[in-house]
């Protein structure tokens, strides 16, 4: 998406716009522009007195909000799915898809993003066929995008790595001397609070830090890594980490899509115009579990996510359609039956997925053969044709 | 065929194998939609719904509440097409007027039931091709009932009290299933049981009782292949009734042992019990309380016109007593974290309760906040819930303090374990009329002890005295305490 045209007339431009500065609560002020309730904010400061804003079309507005429903829908099918014994494993967003639009949504074309395994909607906003990772969850493929194409590299399993591929993604990225204007590149790595215990995540931010690199670290921060909670993470809001590195950091609400996007630009642009790293801390929630195999209902209690319940990022963007008169019903009817749909239709694919034949296993391992994997797969497929009617 | 749909039990995490049965969210005959919550399983990791994979009618539910059921192993079978008309008749060799059809409940209560028109040739419950075990529908899991250890309680008695009950005999052709309903035939009675022991070892290991055997080997020995067609009989022979309580009484082989797995519940207790008996040091103290006066109290309360539809019990004084000892003693309330000590401003109060399921210790959040008329409420509302099966694993956790009325077993006190991550359970023992010196003269008074289990690497013999001695001073004397505490 593109960003709004600045001339372009905004909505709720009130007599006297309206920044918002940090809360008198025990809580670290966070960048916020759309209220839980609703309420667009003017503008917001961010603690080194940046100033947030978005500028956004009717259109705009009712793009990402129907990139919130549709990535939620997407992601309880796939659930479902898992529970039904068609996915070995999923790892829902519910709960941060503001994060993840907003912040997919603030990507130019030309940058790379280095997602978890959790980033759906930023894959979705990427461009990518929802079908991909969940051929990957199925164990039918490795993931089968291409990286270079859609510049969303593959799913990463192992907690925090990707952090350090994207670092020295960045690194190349200055080394081509491709920062510097507007056309300039910049890379995302995307990871959770959890990961910010890890030794590759810390080494990251050195390597990022010291070698200037175009950089964006975006945290969603959920609260939970798997059962242990952020209070056993860190003694500091883990934006306030990233100064000891030496670059900014800032909290913003991840349940809000505008300010998610609104950072996110902002720290990527500084990026690719080569002002070096910056981390995002969206603060956001875990709705549901950390994976299918898990059961948050053993170490959290109802009343918390009662709480966060309220702050649901997909309610709040509706209220502000409404209230704003962006829409009518007939626009939500019509975005939740468009949802409906492309999950049947997902459905559908997954169950139509073939199983793939067990030499194929042979075939990604280099990406010419060698003739030792050759004579390999010679050897398994004879063995293979040696069972009893074997159609594999 | 293809109208019929059966669902099996996915792995639900990774590398499950087996998964139990809490609730069913519909019934047989149900209209349900795709992705409609249809069951719950709890597996050894999670308590999960599972949604519904077509939409559709529910034809027949395999497993009662309660079950253990092993991965992929169906668990219901649906009818996408139920406006379709009657399912066709499929080549039978059984004559239909054979096979009743059963009630929604039967079919609920029945793990393989036939209905008209929908039985495999002859074979339900039985051996089909590949290996599997014919069902309802289609095939079933591949030797799934041989690797299932029968629930022992009763199943001979209730095979010869009802042999002639359908669901029993339509799933039993001859070659299948000889042993279970012929419970001694073939053998004197009261004879000593004759198999080798290997046979032995392998009819414990498979949870099959000789003694409900009939032999088929040399003077009526029982054999390896008899064992193993009993284990391999589906549950057919065993009517699971859905609210059957596991609580059978206890049946015994002829080695005069049960084994009963550990799983569920009792696996969790203990494993709590372990982890918190060895890793907290415990200290118990107890003291004895003349709870006369404090009786009398609840008396007075009960008569109150406000008080008249609130159950009020000594444990709600007990509760009120804590709470108020905490506000006292806020160290009390804590957990050891290893490097620091987690003094907590909210009490959230569990209460143990014994159920049919096992010990489970709920808490009343943030207990210290409520007055005693919403504690009393909170305290019934909490057994009941606890009664009926329905607490949530979110009414469990995050306990703070717990109290435990081992009184109501007729019990004087007790020297409880600490659940994990609380630091003092308060045990209340059963209040009765013992000689008591009151006002210099021995008389017959209301007399209970209280026990306290504390973790001595946060409480102090000190702190714990006192934090017990305030309890009992309410106890004893529940109208001056307050007057002077609050």
């Amino acid at each position: 998406m593109a960003k709004g045209d600045p001339g372009a007339a905004t909505r709720s431009k009130r007599a006297a716009p309206r920044t918002k500065r940090a809360a008198a609560t025990g809580e670290p002020e966070l960048v916020q522009l759309l209220t839980p309730e609703g309420e667009r904010i003017e503008s917001a400061l961010g603690p080194d007195g940046t100033e947030y804003r978005v500028d956004f079309t009717d259109e705009e507005y009712r793009g990402l909000y129907r990139d919130l429903v549709l990535v939620r829908k997407l992601d309880a099918e796939a659930t479902a799915l898992q529970r039904q014994g068609e996915l070995g494993l999923w790892a829902s967003l519910l709960g941060q898809e503001a994060a993840q639009v907003g912040s997919g949504r603030a990507l130019r074309t030309q940058d790379m993003a280095f997602p978890t395994y959790r980033e759906h909607g930023v894959l979705y906003c990427r461009g990518i066929d929802p079908i991909m990772p969940l051929g990957l969850f199925r164990g039918v493929d490795q993931g089968g995008w291409d990286p270079n194409e859609f510049k969303f590299n593959m799913y990463t399993i192992v907690i925090g790595a990707q952090t350090l591929h994207a670092t020295g993604y960045a690194m190349g990225v200055a080394m081509d001397g491709k920062t510097g204007s507007d056309e300039g590149e910049a890379v995302i790595a995307y990871f959770g609070d959890g990961a910010t215990s890890q030794g590759d995540v810390n080494e990251s931010f050195v390597w990022a830090s010291v070698f200037n690199a175009p950089l964006v670290f975006f945290c969603q921060n959920n609260q939970y890594a798997i059962s242990e909670p952020l209070e056993r993470q860190t003694r500091v809001p883990l934006y306030q980490r990233a100064g000891g590195f030496g670059f900014p950091g800032v909290r913003v609400d991840g349940n809000d899509v505008l300010a998610s996007y609104a950072v996110t630009r902002h720290a990527l642009d500084n990026a690719r115009h080569g002002q070096g790293p910056s981390l995002i801390e969206a603060y956001t929630y875990r709705m549901g579990a950390h994976t299918t195999s898990d059961d948050p209902t053993r170490y959290r209690i109802a009343s918390e996510v009662e709480a966060w319940q309220a702050k649901d990022p997909i309610a709040r963007m509706k209220a502000f359609l409404t209230k704003q008169q962006i829409v009518d019903e007939s626009f939500f009817a019509e975005v939740d039956e468009q949802a409906r749909a492309e999950s049947v239709h997902l459905r559908e694919r997954v169950l139509a997925m073939p199983n793939p034949e067990p030499v194929t296993m042979f075939d990604h391992v280099y990406p010419n053969g060698s003739p030792e994997l050759d004579e390999q797969r010679a050897q398994f497929s004879k063995y293979m044709e040696s069972f009893e009617g074997s159609a594999h | 065929m293809s109208r019929i749909k059966e669902f099996n039990l996915p792995d639900l995490g990774e590398g499950l194998t087996e998964g139990e049965i809490l609730a069913w969210l519909v019934k047989v005959g149900d209209d349900i939609e795709l992705n409609q919550p249809i069951v719950e399983v709890e597996t050894a990791k999670a308590a999960v719904e599972i949604p519904a994979k077509w939409a559709g009618r529910v034809q027949a539910i395999f497993h009662p509440e309660g079950a253990t059921v092993e991965v992929g192993s169906p668990i219901i079978a649906i009818d996408t097409d139920p406006n379709a008309g009657p399912i066709e008749q499929s080549t039978t060799g059984a004559p239909a007027a054979d096979l009743p059809t059963p009630s929604a409940a039967s079919l609920a209560a029945v793990e393989v039931a036939p209905e008209e028109g929908m039985v495999e040739p002859g074979l339900i419950g039985g051996v089909a091709p590949g290996g599997r075990t014919a069902v309802l529908v289609g095939y079933g899991p591949r030797n799934a009932p041989a690797k299932r250890r029968p629930r022992k309680g009763g199943v001979p008695a209730q095979a010869a009290a009802a042999p002639a009950a359908p669901v029993q005999a339509a799933p039993a052709p001859a070659p299948v299933v000889p042993a279970p309903a012929l419970n001694g035939t073939g053998r004197p009675a009261g004879g000593p049981v004759l198999a080798k022991p290997p046979v032995r070892k392998l009819a414990k290991d498979l949870g099959v009782d000789l003694a409900a055997l009939t032999g088929s080997g040399p003077l009526g020995s029982i054999t390896r292949e008899d064992v193993q067609r009993a284990a391999a009989a589906p549950a057919a022979a065993e009517p699971l009734t859905v609210a059957a309580p596991v609580t059978a009484a206890a049946s015994f082989g002829a080695d005069r042992e049960q084994r009963i797995p550990v799983k569920g519940v009792r696996k969790l207790t203990a494993e709590n019990m372990s982890r918190s008996a060895f890793t907290a040091p415990h200290v118990t103290e107890f003291l004895t309380v003349d709870m006369t006066r404090a009786m009398k109290a609840l008396d007075r309360l009960r008569e109150r016109r406000e008080w008249r539809d609130v159950r009020v019990s000594p444990l709600l004084l007990v509760a009120k007593a804590v709470l108020l000892a905490v506000k006292r003693h806020p160290m009390v309330n804590s957990t050891w974290a290893g490097d620091e000590i987690v003094v907590k401003d909210y009490v959230n109060l569990g209460i143990a309760a014994a159920t049919e399921r096992g010990l489970i210790v709920p808490n009343i959040k943030d207990a210290g906040r409520l007055s005693l008329r919403e504690l009393a409420d909170a305290m019934t509302d909490l057994v009941q819930t606890a009664k009926a099966g329905k607490t949530s694993p979110a009414d469990m956790s995050g306990g703070t303090l717990t109290i435990t009325n081992v009184g109501v077993f007729g019990v004087d006190t007790g020297t409880p374990i600490l659940p994990p991550g609380e630091s003092a359970i308060l045990a209340f023992g059963a209040v009765r009329e013992q000689p008591w010196v009151h006002k210099g003269k021995v008389k017959p008074r209301l007399v209970t002890t209280l026990g306290l289990s504390f973790d001595h690497r946060i409480i102090d013999g000190e702190l714990g005295s006192k934090f017990l001695r305030d309890i009992g001073d309410f106890l004893a004397d529940p109208e001056a305490a307050l007057l002077a505490w609050t």
